[in-house]
């Protein structure tokens, strides 16, 4: 017998892996959760039969989320994460002894509980004491606060379900409020490469624009994601992620990393002119 | 209710459901023959939608005459409603409150009906003849808004009009505000007149233990319900109930008068089926509401400079009561009419809301409001008044002026007319409609003198965006006044 798990990257091309073993299904008050053993991937996080983190790929996606805006300003203390359930995001952020404090806030517990259990390369460091938990609306939480921090990941699911709100102006806008004026706003920005991905990326940077002087868009490759294309915004009141990079400070710290390192930071500002095309069409 | 068990039937929807299994072959109308000779439309509203939109015929009875599963559902609906009988209307709630008021007066016969109302019921005045009184309704000064009839007036109002035939209630406004109905109910009983309920906005009430009372509940006359509104029905589907003393057959003739002989069985299949989950699951339905409406407005008033305002209002008179699914919020206090808020809602934030007026915004919330949608509502909110709050002064405040009336709106509306520029016209009387819309509640209604106060007010809402509506010309710079003669 053979089990495959399959996920619609568009209405009319599929993507398969074979399964080993369905270790997980469960089902929360926002989404079905899923946790397969894989023969290619390892284990698997699917939400809505989505793929969110594989074991094999998870690094790509984490190190570029967090590492880009650490380097361009490796004096950020305060960090707010929303979303990033499985906790990869937070692992990556504890690797710095200079962060003192990160809040994150995922709106479904029993991902982060499910993530703990059956994915602890991603979840194991959601108990440092720097790391403070709360289960709640990302757009709810973030409306109260002001001027207070240095950092806001945005880690969110695609832009229909539960992380629709975090695509939205009314958010960005308030994480604008949100940050102090150093302040870097990262955010998973969907992919350029099939239509329905390539619509929201292209609102999500509409969005954005409004709000901050610097606003550029940087590129990572996710085997297991739709196309493999994907992108993350840089949006930053007083940064730029290019002319403030402080390379030879990064490289100092001596972090562990297997994707990300100053050159690819560098790199990954480069854009393909379609993807240029596309952010220019909503600027 | 009494025999709930009745209400888990829906005979139109089951009767549809045979017909379709049925297979007959249509040689009547609509030609669309379930949707095979209009291939795009039935791609587009899809082929179950196509294959129910039937002529009636006698398996599915016949809306004009109904005899069989059409009076099985409106039973039903009266059952579930607390009626005498329900009328399934596919006209509107439009065609509801005309038919209330067309039963009640005759040409030439008075009507007591606080001015507020829906542009429907002055409607009726053009088509019937009868003759307007027109209670003040109470103003909430801070708010800028229109409440309801205070029952002191009501009374004065019938004291200096004992011919006439009926008062009209809504209930509640818009806004969700409720008049003392059983008391003026009571009242117009008293002196022999009909109390018909415009409920436009009123369907949840009579499925919740925990909103203002149903016109039916204290025994008013009539009332329009528009199903389609809070009760889940397709747009355009509405109830008609009647109670006491008021003849079916004569409602029925009455209804007959101006709605179509083609009743569209979509719109019907929905009452029923809308009637069907309100009777069983409204309690819950509409507790859930509640609890949306209530976190929200706590949650808009947590921002600081919104007012979402709610039962603190209660009087015991002109604001008896208060509709707490509602969500009006005030927003002249961070510097923005409500008609702006609703613009840059739609416009900056992808959120579509019921409406802006000068002062005040009203998102309608229902059952299908996800809560991150709820969420989505309070941040852009929060946005609009971090970017976009000035200083208020400047802001006009006030929603209700006194007509003056001079001729019956019938009068008004047939007599010998002329156009002039909107800006010219003070003094004169209108012959016909001004207001914005939505909320649909005539700034000036055929009849009434035009003046420059009321002018102002025309120009402001213009000014301000909201969507202006009523008179021929549809640029809203001419109006049709009454000619007059040497």
């Amino acid at each position: 017998m053979e089990l495959w798990f399959t996920e619609n990257h568009s209405p009319n091309a599929r993507f398969s892996m074979k399964v080993i073993e369905h270790l997980y299904t469960g089902k929360s008050e926002f989404q079905k959760i899923d946790v397969l053993q894989t023969a290619e991937f390892g284990k698997i996080l699917t939400l809505d039969g989505l793929i969110m983190v594989t074991e094999k790929d998870e690094f790509i996606y984490h190190e570029m989320i967090t590492h880009v805006a650490m380097a361009t300003n490796p004096d950020i203390k305060k960090v707010l994460v929303i979303g990033a359930g499985d906790g990869g995001t937070v692992r990556e952020l504890t690797k710095y002894n200079s962060i003192e404090h990160i809040d994150m806030v995922e709106i479904d517990k029993l991902v982060v509980d499910v993530c703990k259990e059956y994915i602890p390369q991603t979840a194991s460091k959601l108990d440092d004491p720097r790391v403070h938990l709360y289960f709640e609306d990302g757009l709810k939480f973030v409306r109260s606060k002001e001027d207070e921090y240095d950092l806001i990941i945005v880690d969110s699911t695609d832009p229909f379900g539960p992380g629709e709100g975090l695509f939205t102006k009314e958010f960005y806008g308030n994480c604008y409020k949100a940050l102090n004026e150093e302040g870097i706003l990262v955010n998973q920005h969907e992919s350029p490469f099939y239509e329905e991905d390539a619509l929201g990326m292209q609102r999500a940077h509409q969005r954005i624009i409004g709000f901050f002087p610097i606003c550029k868009v940087f590129q990572l490759h996710i085997p297991t994601y739709p196309s493999g294309h994907w992108l993350f915004g840089f949006a930053s009141k007083k940064f730029d992620p290019l002319t403030d990079l402080d390379a030879a400070r990064w490289n100092n710290l001596g972090l562990q990393t297997h994707y990300y390192n100053t050159d690819i930071h560098v790199g990954s500002f480069a854009l393909p002119n379609y993807v240029k095309e596309q952010l220019e069409d909503v600027e | 209710m009494n025999s709930i068990l009745s209400q888990d039937k829906a005979p139109i929807m089951e009767a549809l459901n045979k017909y379709k299994k049925m297979r007959v072959v249509p040689f009547d109308v609509p030609g669309h023959k379930r949707g095979r000779g209009n291939a795009e439309l039935t791609a587009f509203l899809g082929e179950n939608c196509m294959t129910v939109d039937v002529n009636s015929m006698k398996p599915l009875d016949n809306l004009i005459h109904p005899v069989s599963v059409i009076r099985e559902a409106e039973n039903l609906a009266a059952e579930a409603f607390g009626a005498k009988h329900a009328f399934f209307m596919v006209n509107g709630t439009t065609s509801a409150v005309q038919a209330m008021v067309m039963t009640a007066c005759k040409a030439g016969e008075k009507i007591i009906m606080p001015r507020n109302v829906h542009r429907s019921a002055i409607n009726a005045l053009i088509l019937s003849g009868a003759i307007p009184v027109y209670v003040n309704p109470g103003v909430n000064k801070e708010l800028g808004i229109p409440l309801g009839m205070a029952v002191e007036e009501v009374k004065q109002a019938i004291i200096e009009h004992p011919d006439a035939k009926a008062i009209l209630i809504n209930n509640p406004t818009y806004y969700g505000i409720c008049s003392n109905m059983e008391a003026i109910t009571d009242l117009a009983h008293q002196h022999g007149m009909l109390v018909l309920v415009d409920e436009a906005h009123g369907t949840h009430f009579y499925f919740n233990d925990n909103l203002p009372a149903s016109a039916m509940s204290v025994g008013a006359d009539m009332a329009a319900v528009s199903m389609h509104k809070s009760g889940g029905s397709l747009t355009q589907s509405s109830l008609l109930l009647i109670n006491n003393d008021v003849s079916e057959g004569y409602v029925r003739q009455i209804i007959n008068l101006t709605q179509t002989t083609s009743g569209s069985y979509l719109l019907m299949s929905s009452l029923d089926i809308s009637r069907k989950n309100l009777a069983l699951n409204g309690q819950d339905i509409f507790n859930k509401v509640i609890g949306m409406a209530q976190y929200t407005r706590e949650e808009i008033n947590k921002i600081g400079g919104y007012y979402a305002f709610s039962e603190e209002l209660k009087n015991g008179d002109t604001i008896f009561d208060f509709d707490t699914t509602k969500l009006s919020v005030h927003t002249l206090d961070i510097g923005l009419p409500g008609i702006e808020v609703y613009d840059i809602l739609r416009d900056e934030y992808d959120i579509q809301i019921e409406f802006g007026d000068i002062g005040n915004i009203l998102a309608y919330i229902s059952v299908g409001d996800r809560h991150l949608d709820l969420e989505r509502l309070v941040a852009a909110l929060a946005e609009i008044k971090r970017r976009y709050s000035t200083d208020k002064s400047g802001l006009f405040d006030h929603e209700y002026i006194k007509p003056q009336v001079v001729l019956t709106p019938q009068e008004a509306f047939y007599a010998s007319k002329e156009k002039l520029a909107m800006d010219r016209s003070a003094g004169r009387v209108s012959s016909e409609f001004v207001m914005a819309y939505p909320p649909g509640i005539p700034i000036l209604a055929p009849g009434e003198r035009i003046t420059e106060e009321i002018l102002n007010y025309i120009q402001y809402c213009k000014d301000k965006g909201s969507f202006m509506t009523g008179t021929e010309d549809l640029k809203i710079e001419n109006i049709n006044v009454v000619k007059e003669f040497e």
